[in-house]
């Protein structure tokens, strides 16, 4: 690099830069925060959508599957399953309930939880809040 | 070794390596999960298997940077370290938390886990990567802080490099936005919108000083070129990775729920972020030929010299091949992602940490500046083990991503997501041969530090 360009002028541009663009960061997202409401309904984050993310998170589902495109890519995306499942609650549980203690030989299973019905009633509208959610019309299509 | 306070690196750099063991155990268990999907089930199901393969790499890391502080910062200060007894009191309540960690991942079902370590008074948990009991948590902050306490009173008490502020920088960054990881808001789109101020602002933001100040540090050193000339060229870089990658945050904020203008802040601003990994490669290579001395660790070299490659391979091309948001759309959330995940974390932090372990370790060990040449070829045979192993997990993973995309969400007629994954298989198979070599290379470079024979003199 050349002469005239020097380490103090490197170093105002790292500090400068660096400062700029975190505040502008943390202006679009305080002004994103202010645009969410209409965006993730949560105005319909109920008692059971709140324990079902519980109930999400102490099983670590997000270790298998992704939720709205993150997480891990091992089993199908769920941001979508409740429409996918024919807009139905009873097919999330079903399916849930229904897995095998043991697995399927050579197979990916999903593991038994042994959920109480509280339970299974909370993943199942936290799944549904979560389709509900304005995506930007993510995922392409329903299998996700 | 110039300052006797450096040597409590060397634990640092054992306990990494060792971990590092572990996460790849585990990621060969994971590869062949995807093909012989009962392995090891119900024992040790995926999510388990990936928590343990995820976190390991993590804290195994942090125990390089560690390290690579308490080696690098009193010989940048000239002066030693404020107090190396923290450091070692530090050392071993990070093992211990890690490992208790670990542990408790393998040994009871995950929501166990969190009832008994008390999840429900603080919920942090099950949020990918920040999967460690809040109590860890809690324990990584308080080890954080005590190692920013004793490096900081070190700066302030010694002479204050570029490199030493950059470094110094980055390891309050990363322990700033760690905080984060403690707000888990009932709304899932907040929750992930802040998760990200950890994830992202970690490995493309603060990260990358981190990387930078060592990478300088290890060329300094071994090609002897002016430091006025090498302070501004990280500054540079530096300045180039944190005004591309901040508002890159926005290519994480397409599809979770965030207004559409991500979708033109974020493809805009990251794809500006290969440009400083370029930079670094022109850096280090142009700092190596300007070279005013030959040092006689050549494996450090190459693993110094490899890690910009890698990281632009990784993080540049793998990453801007699916930022853009009309391409993301596609792409989010697949095999794709998790091509460029390995690749990246390889290139960039995993190889910038066995550099300054291949730098520092043989002056650690008392030996005068490299190991003993039988040594070096052994640990360069692990460099190209593990390096080319990797290169082919990154492309068989992106072959599967390809394929799956086009299944799955291009195709006329789409199909599930299982019957996808049973189409692209062979793809899978590849890569748990791969991983399988990556390991390999592994056991290769841990054996590297066994050997003996006559060392290498430092040359003037």
């Amino acid at each position: 690099m050349s002469e005239k360009f020097t380490k103090s002028m490197a170093r105002n541009i790292f500090y400068g830069g660096s400062a700029f663009f975190f505040l502008f960061f943390i202006a679009l997202t305080v002004d994103t925060t202010a645009k969410l409401p209409e965006r993730d309904h949560r105005e319909n984050i109920t008692e059971q959508v709140v324990l079902g993310k519980k109930v999400w998170e102490v099983n670590n589902c997000i270790g298998c599957h992704t939720l709205l495109g993150e997480g891990a890519y091992f089993a199908p995306e769920l941001g979508n399953v409740y429409k996918r499942f024919g807009n139905s609650k009873e097919a999330i549980i079903g399916f849930i309930k229904s897995r095998p203690v043991d697995g399927i030989p050579g197979r990916r299973s999903m593991p038994q939880f042994n959920l109480s019905d509280e339970e299974l009633d909370g993943i199942a509208e936290f799944l549904k809040w979560t389709s509900e959610i304005n995506t930007a019309n993510w995922p392409p299509n329903i299998e996700g | 070794m110039q300052y006797q306070s450096q040597a409590v690196a060397k634990p640092y750099f054992i306990a990494a390596i060792g971990l590092f063991v572990g996460q790849i155990v585990f990621g060969a268990i994971l590869g062949l999960q995807y093909v012989m999907g009962d392995f090891l089930f119900p024992e040790i199901p995926f999510n388990v298997a990936r928590m343990v393969h995820t976190n390991l790499l993590i804290v195994w890391l942090l125990f390089g940077f560690m390290g690579a502080a308490y080696y690098m910062v009193p010989e940048e200060t000239e002066t030693e370290l404020y107090s190396p007894k923290l450091a070692l009191i530090l050392f071993w309540v990070f093992l211990a938390a890690g490992v208790l960690t670990i542990i408790g991942y393998l040994a009871v079902p995950y929501a166990t886990l969190a009832q008994i370590t008390g999840n429900d008074l603080l919920p942090t948990m099950g949020r990918e990567f920040l999967e460690q009991p809040t109590i860890t948590k809690i324990g990584i902050v308080i080890v954080a802080l005590g190692m920013l306490f004793n490096i900081s009173m070190t700066v302030l008490k010694g002479r204050k490099t570029a490199i030493i502020m950059v470094l110094l920088l980055g390891l309050w960054g990363l322990a700033i936005f760690f905080l984060f990881s403690f707000y888990n808001p009932e709304n899932l789109v907040l929750d992930k919108i802040f998760w990200w101020w950890v994830v992202h602002l970690w490995v493309e933001g603060v990260w990358e000083l981190i990387l930078g100040s060592i990478l300088a540090f290890v060329l300094i050193k071994m090609t002897g070129v002016d430091r006025e000339i090498i302070e501004k060229w990280l500054y540079v870089i530096i300045a180039m990775a944190l005004i591309s990658g901040i508002i890159g945050t926005g290519h994480h904020y397409f599809w979770i729920g965030t207004p559409e203008y991500w979708q033109w802040w974020g493809s805009i601003f990251s794809a500006i972020e290969p440009i400083p990994f370029f930079m670094m490669v022109i850096f280090a290579f142009n700092m190596v030929n300007k070279r005013k001395r030959d040092h006689p660790n050549k494996a450090a070299m190459l693993w110094a010299m490899g890690t910009p490659v890698m990281a632009f391979l990784g993080a540049g091309v793998w990453g801007f091949m699916h930022t853009l948001a009309p391409v993301n759309y596609y792409t989010h959330g697949t095999q794709i992602t998790a091509a460029h995940g390995h690749m990246a974390f390889y290139g960039a932090y995993v190889m910038i940490v066995l550099a300054i372990i291949s730098y520092a370790m043989p002056l650690l060990r008392g030996r005068a500046a490299g190991n003993s040449k039988k040594a070096q070829i052994v640990e360069m045979w692990s460099f190209w083990l593990m390096t080319v192993s990797m290169v082919f997990i990154t492309l068989f993973l992106t072959g599967a991503g390809i394929l799956q995309v086009w299944l799955q969400r291009i195709n006329e007629n789409p199909m599930g997501f299982m019957e996808v994954q049973d189409k692209i298989a062979i793809f899978y198979w590849m890569r748990e041969v791969a991983g399988v070599i990556f390991l390999i290379g592994l056991i290769v470079y841990v054996t590297s530090f066994f050997i003996g024979g006559d060392e290498e003199e430092a040359s003037s």
